[in-house]
């Protein structure tokens, strides 16, 4: 079953007179987990900025199960059934525990549902349960993480977008996150990651492409990726 | 004593009605990092609405009575948020993303202020309009587009154009010749402890008490005031939520101005004077009140407008009468100096 959920051909996009992605192509097959590595400020973020609607592609096409992306607002594609985890995470620092995850349900109807997408989100991260009445900006890190990811889950996505999870976390807290995604997958999202940490991001994910500067030089299945010595040399630190 | 609890009472009054006015300027900013210029036209506007409608068939048959006084606060408040919205639709909105001829257009109407003030003939007026006109789209179409930081510099005259252009509208609508509110509740007074509280006195500080109350369940307690709130610290995560902005940010102008015109009405219970200037005095000090409190904060915004209320009530009181108006701008350069950030405020907001 080769079902494409999501698409990009030639997509360029850009900050007035920077340029961030000439012309990319890639595609997301549903129940995959697929992640974009690249080095810092090769395009990822503005990748997954595209796709949301938050940064318009200025050439190509972004289309998600059948449907155009383009010149979509953010707020309607969230309608769709994408979430994002954006860099950073961006929680709400001025909101509870349990408000970011209100505002990750919001356009959620079914009360009965919410419930049961919570206790999902608080089984797969027991720790926000225990603080659930805390300021988001009073979380460590690790947490903030933890939270960024529920929220996006209480949207109930077919398709998660991560950008960085990772980032800034002790490898104990890497290794969390990413089972929590394979959890995810497991349960039938499919999922976009973006990653620098290449070697972590290549262990959990079935194929990947390689971003530099704004172009795609390299894809495939992930264990491809992860044994060829130019992946290898510039972003696994081997030899 | 017994002065001293009367001046509390004055000072509580007049404060809670600049807390109604600061709420507007602080809710503004906190989703657009934008000082309205235009909200003390909105408090304005409100006060003559109210004017209307104590004057209209309804109104005067109702007379100075409780519904008497419901139909003007309600309605008053109702026509502001309408104005709110408009406000938001046509200018703020379109002066947020790139549109040459919003630009155009406000900057025409700003053009047309300096024509009138440095000439005053009609020859002056239309040429400081062309001249407006031209730069705006010049400015929007080279210069200004695609740095943020030049939005707000762009929102910023926009909001100077909107109240020049709500100011000068009132004068040609209205009538620049000040105009005496009705009176729209019954008037007692009675006397406790030597401390005289009349209706006028106890309607204000009970709306003021009520709307703030209320303010804060929505704020707290409904979707749309977290999704509020989840809009003023980040508003590109909060579309990610699916959150319509552009609705959460008119929903905001609208609660805002609603507020402005509940104050309107409360401080025309105690002065019953209006004219189209009007809101420019109590604009600023309500304005001052929300950076005392923290621009941003919705309670900082309430202290302020009460700290503001009494400083004036007791300087009046106790000292000069002539510096009325100058002791809310002692108390910001106070403030600019030792906390610029304002009472409640907490600088710039952590992010990680
Ligand atoms: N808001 C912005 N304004 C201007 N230029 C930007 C902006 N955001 C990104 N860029 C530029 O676009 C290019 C791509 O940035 P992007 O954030 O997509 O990179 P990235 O691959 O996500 O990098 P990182 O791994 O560091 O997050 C960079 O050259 C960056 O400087
Ligand atoms: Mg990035």
């Amino acid at each position: 079953m080769s079902d494409v959920m999501l698409q990009l051909k030639g997509v360029s996009s850009g900050y007035g007179a920077i340029e961030a992605l000439r012309g990319i192509d890639m595609s997301v097959t549903r129940g995959e987990i697929v992640t974009l590595i690249g080095a810092n400020g090769a395009g990822k973020s503005t990748t997954l900025r595209n796709i949301t609607g938050l940064v318009p592609a200025t050439a190509g096409e972004i289309v998600f199960e059948g449907k155009r992306l383009n010149g979509m607002p953010a707020h309607e594609i969230v309608k769709l059934g994408i979430s994002m985890v954006p860099e950073g995470r961006q929680i709400f620092a001025n909101l509870s525990v349990a408000e970011n995850l209100d505002m990750g349900a919001y356009l959620q109807k079914d009360k009965a549902e919410i419930a049961r997408q919570l206790e999902r989100v608080y089984t797969l991260f027991p720790r926000l349960a225990e603080r659930r009445k805390q300021l988001g900006g009073t979380l460590s890190g690790g947490e903030q993480q933890m939270l960024a990811i529920g929220r996006a889950m209480m949207a109930r996505p077919r398709l998660l977008l991560l950008d960085e999870p990772s980032l800034g976390l002790a490898p104990i807290l890497v290794k969390t996150i990413l089972s929590a995604m394979d959890e995810i997958n497991r349960e039938g999202t499919t999922i976009l990651l973006v990653e620098q940490n290449a070697n972590a991001a290549l262990k959990h994910s079935h194929r990947g492409y390689v971003l530099e500067t704004g172009s795609i030089v390299m894809e495939g299945r992930s264990s491809d990726l992860a044994a060829d010595p130019r992946v290898k040399e510039a972003y696994l630190g081997e030899k | 004593m017994e002065t001293f609890l009367q001046q509390l009472v004055n000072g509580i009054s007049q404060g809670s009605a600049y807390a109604l006015i600061a709420l507007g300027y602080t809710m503004v900013y906190g989703v657009l990092r934008l000082i309205n210029f235009a909200h003390s036209d909105v408090y304005m506007f409100g006060a003559f609405m109210g004017y209307y409608i104590a004057n209209s068939t309804l109104g005067l048959a109702l007379g100075p009575s409780i519904p008497g006084a419901i139909l003007v606060m309600v309605g008053s408040m109702a026509l502001c948020a309408c104005l709110g919205i408009l406000i938001e639709r046509f200018a703020y909105r379109p002066g947020r993303s790139p549109s040459p001829f919003t630009l155009s257009f406000w900057f025409g109407i700003l053009g047309a202020g300096f024509g009138q003030l440095l000439g005053g003939t009609l020859v002056s007026v239309a040429l400081g309009a062309l001249a407006g006109a031209v730069l705006g789209f010049v400015l929007e179409k080279v210069g200004l587009k695609p740095k943020p930081q030049s939005s707000h510099l762009k929102l910023l005259i926009i909001a100077i154009g909107v109240s020049f252009f709500l100011e000068n509208g009132g004068q040609q609508v209205f009538g620049a010749d000040p105009k005496f509110f009705p009176q729209i509740i019954p008037n007692r007074s009675i006397d406790v402890g030597g401390v005289s509280l009349d209706t006028q006195k106890l309607t204000v500080l009970g709306v003021a008490l009520l709307l703030m109350i209320l303010l804060n369940v929505v704020v707290h307690y409904t979707k749309t005031g977290k999704a509020m709130r989840a809009v003023s610290f980040n508003l590109d995560t909060a579309k990610l939520m699916g959150i319509n902005t552009d609705r959460i940010i008119a929903f905001t102008f609208a609660l805002g101005s609603a507020l402005a015109g509940a104050g309107g009405i409360l401080v025309t219970l105690m002065y019953p004077r209006i004219d189209p200037l009007m809101g420019i005095m109590p604009g600023l000090k309500a304005f001052v009140a929300a950076v005392l409190g923290g621009i941003g904060n919705i309670t900082g915004a309430m202290i302020g407008g009460l700290i503001i209320g009494l400083a004036e009530v007791m300087a009046v009181g106790y000292g000069q009468s002539t510096y009325r108006d100058a002791i809310a701008f002692v108390i910001l350069v106070l403030i600019l100096l030792l906390k610029p950030t304002g009472i409640m405020g907490k600088g710039m907001v952590e992010k990680v």
